[in-house]
């Protein structure tokens, strides 16, 4: 699975139930956007298969979008839903970091 | 053509400059700062970063018609908003008008999880975008260096300022970008390994108890700049800076008269009184009348429709307009018609710098063609002489410059020489005006005199210096008989010499009258004798006529004797 260039709802089987909504903020196809994408695919699918949501924004088409999340960092990943609203930055590469960002790391045990 | 020619590539490759609009800056950095290059502004907390960088984009969009958009790390748009709406900054207007964009951009640290390699390509999105959107021209980054605090890895954040500030440069945008200043260097991260173009220092100390902002040019690559700290004020209208170095001793001198407000001491004064932006001091002990000269003073300039600016360091506006009255001064009207402003204040309220810096900025509003100082002595409490000197010579020729007239009151110290001004100014001052009490004879007297005057022919006489309620007149003194003497002294010498005189008078009225006597006296005289005189001759007349007669009868007895004895004969 590749990340569309522009903003995107990327719904999985049963949207929904998407009690996990996550927006991925990426600047063009760079190698390090593209993986981040698919680590988080990744991580999504193994631990909240079916509940989740991810919408990508490539700020280099809406850039005007990075205000609203205070984007600095890219990539960064933002869990929208459940609050509280949490950041995680980088490629997504330490799985384990990225599960302690979500708050899932007691889930995946 | 040729010379012309690597002339014009010359100014093309020397430094382009951009002013900031910023009171003093501009002249410190001699023209702005560099166009399309970021400047660092760098300084310890509370000095004045934010403000600085804030009125850089508020003037560049007000005055010059350069959009700016401002990155605020530290505070909320509505912080921002708020705080420099003190200064009269309307930025939501500005916002309103695309002349201006307020982005903050809050990280919190304990929201964020690191998970892998990352850049801050968002930042650049971010500002970039905010650029683009109002064809920004100037960029203000407060303060950059909080994402070395938000961001878990320091190497990622420095590689990246390094690039945004090639970025920067790029866009073609002026930059200002603050730094916090940290222990042994000029910011806490090492700021200015990135920024080296221009490099403005801001510094806020506190000495006596009393804070003095300033500001200095520690770098300007490719330019000169003045090197020298410069005092400034944060106030209601923002920044101002004292460009110290600008002045020189180069002003014009005028040989136009202003009247001192005092007939007699305009005559003391070669005739006309002082010149025109000159500097007059008046010293003298407590009470000798110091406030008064100057009220006469402004009076006189106001009268002639110039302004004045009076700057009180002992009185309330009112209570020097009170004074005045008691002389027959009426200052109010004045007021009333603008051509006459007070400010009071008290030296300890802030700085030497800081008073300077206020004084000019209110001279540059009001442009005066007189200012008042009244009295620069109590600048002591808050300097030594030589500060409270250097000051004044800042100040003289900062009116100087303007052609305005400058008269300072000076306060003496009983006991202390009185040809030694106590803030070592005289030196300065280009008429000097001493105002001293005669004691003697249980009462005290004003004397004034001219100390110097720069230029002009001036009396070298004490005058006796009278307060009334017709306002200030000079009164000769007595100076006869080896003595100088004033006030009632004078008025019973006076009265003793009129008596004398008098005495003199009635005595020479009594001798003629005793003359005219002995006149008539010898004349009856002469007239006795000359009756006397007729008399003898009258008599000896008789003799001679009875002689002559008796002589002729005789003949002609003896004729008529001899007739007879003829008979005989």
């Amino acid at each position: 699975m590749k990340p569309k260039p522009t903003a995107k709802r990327v719904k999985r089987a049963h949207p929904p139930k998407a009690a996990w909504n996550l927006r991925l903020y990426v600047a063009g196809q760079t190698p390090r956007c593209v993986r981040a994408f698919a680590n988080l695919k990744r991580i999504c699918d193994t631990h909240l298969a079916g509940t989740y949501r991810i919408e990508v924004v490539d700020l280099l088409q809406s850039p005007q979008l990075s205000r609203g999340d205070q984007i600095v960092a890219i990539p960064t990943l933002v869990r929208r839903l459940p609050p509280p609203v949490k950041r995680i930055i980088g490629d997504l590469s330490n799985s384990e970091r990225v599960l302690v960002g979500l708050d899932l790391r007691s889930d995946a045990l | 053509m040729r010379a012309e020619d690597s002339k014009d590539s010359l100014k093309q490759r020397t430094l382009q400059k951009i002013p900031t609009g910023i009171k003093g800056l501009d002249e410190i950095t001699y023209g702005g700062l560099p166009k399309g290059r970021p400047t660092l502004v760098c300084g310890p907390a509370g000095c004045g970063k934010t403000l600085l960088a804030m009125e850089f984009l508020v003037r560049g969009a007000t005055q010059f018609d350069e959009p700016g958009v401002f990155m605020a790390f530290e505070e909320t748009r509505e912080e921002l908003t708020k705080n420099v709406a003190s200064l009269g900054f309307d930025l939501r207007n500005l916002e309103a008008h695309k002349k201006l964009l307020v982005d903050d951009v809050l990280i919190d640290r304990s929201e964020i999880e690191e998970t892998g390699e990352y850049n801050l390509e968002g930042l650049f999105v971010r500002l970039g975008h905010a650029v683009e959107s109002i064809g920004a021209k100037r960029v203000a980054l407060d303060t950059i260096e909080t994402l070395f605090a938000s961001l878990p890895n320091a190497g990622i954040v420095r590689a990246e300022l390094r690039r945004l500030f090639r970025w920067l440069k790029q866009k073609g945008v002026t930059a200002i970008v603050t730094g916090e200043r940290g222990d042994g260097s000029l910011t806490r991260h090492g700021l200015e390994e990135y920024v080296a173009d221009c490099v403005i220092g801001l510094d806020h100390r506190v000495i006596n108890q009393i804070a003095t902002r300033r500001v200095r040019i520690l770098k300007y690559r490719g330019s000169l700049h003045g090197t020298n700290e410069c005092p400034f004020l944060i106030d209601m209208q923002g920044f101002s800076v004292l460009p110290i170095t600008s002045m020189g001793l180069d002003y014009g001198a005028s040989t136009e008269r202003v009247s001192s407000g005092v007939p007699r001491l305009d005559a003391m004064l070669g005739g006309e009184g002082y010149y025109r932006g000159s500097s007059v001091l008046i010293s003298g002990s407590a009470g000798t009348g110091k406030t008064s000269l100057a009220g006469t003073f402004v009076q006189a300039a106001c009268h002639h429709g110039e302004r004045c600016l009076y700057f009180a360091f002992e009185e309330s506006p009112p209570q020097i307009m009170r004074n005045l009255r008691s002389i027959g001064i009426d200052l109010a009207p004045f007021v009333k018609k603008g051509l006459l402003r007070f400010h009071s204040s008290r030296p300890s309220g802030q700085g030497l710098e800081s008073h300077l810096v206020d004084i000019h900025r209110r001279i540059d509003e009001f442009n005066p063609r007189a200012v008042v100082m009244d009295p620069v002595t109590n600048f002591t409490a808050v300097g030594g002489p030589d500060e409270v000197k250097a000051m004044l010579a800042r100040l003289i020729d900062i009116v100087k410059a303007r052609q305005t007239t400058l008269m300072c009151t000076s306060l003496t110290n009983a006991g202390e020489a009185e040809q030694q001004s106590e803030v070592g100014i005289s030196s300065l001052m280009d008429t000097w005006l001493l105002v001293r009490n005669l004691e003697a004879g249980g009462e005290r007297n004003r004397g004034l005199y001219v100390l110097k005057s720069r230029g002009m022919a001036h009396s070298n006489q004490v005058r006796e210096f009278v307060l009334s309620n017709r306002g200030i007149d000079l009164v000769d003194v007595y100076t006869g008989a080896g003595t100088v003497l004033a006030g009632s002294a004078r008025a019973n010498q006076e009265a003793l010499e009129r008596a004398e005189a008098l005495a003199a008078q009635q005595a020479i009225e009594a001798k003629k009258r005793e003359f005219e006597r002995e006149r008539a006296v010898l004349q009856a005289e002469i007239a006795a004798l000359q009756v006397k005189l007729k008399t003898g001759e009258e008599d000896l007349k008789r003799l001679i006529g009875g002689a002559s007669a008796q002589a002729r009868t005789s003949a002609r007895d003896q004729a008529a004797m001899s007739r007879m004895r003829m008979a005989d004969g």
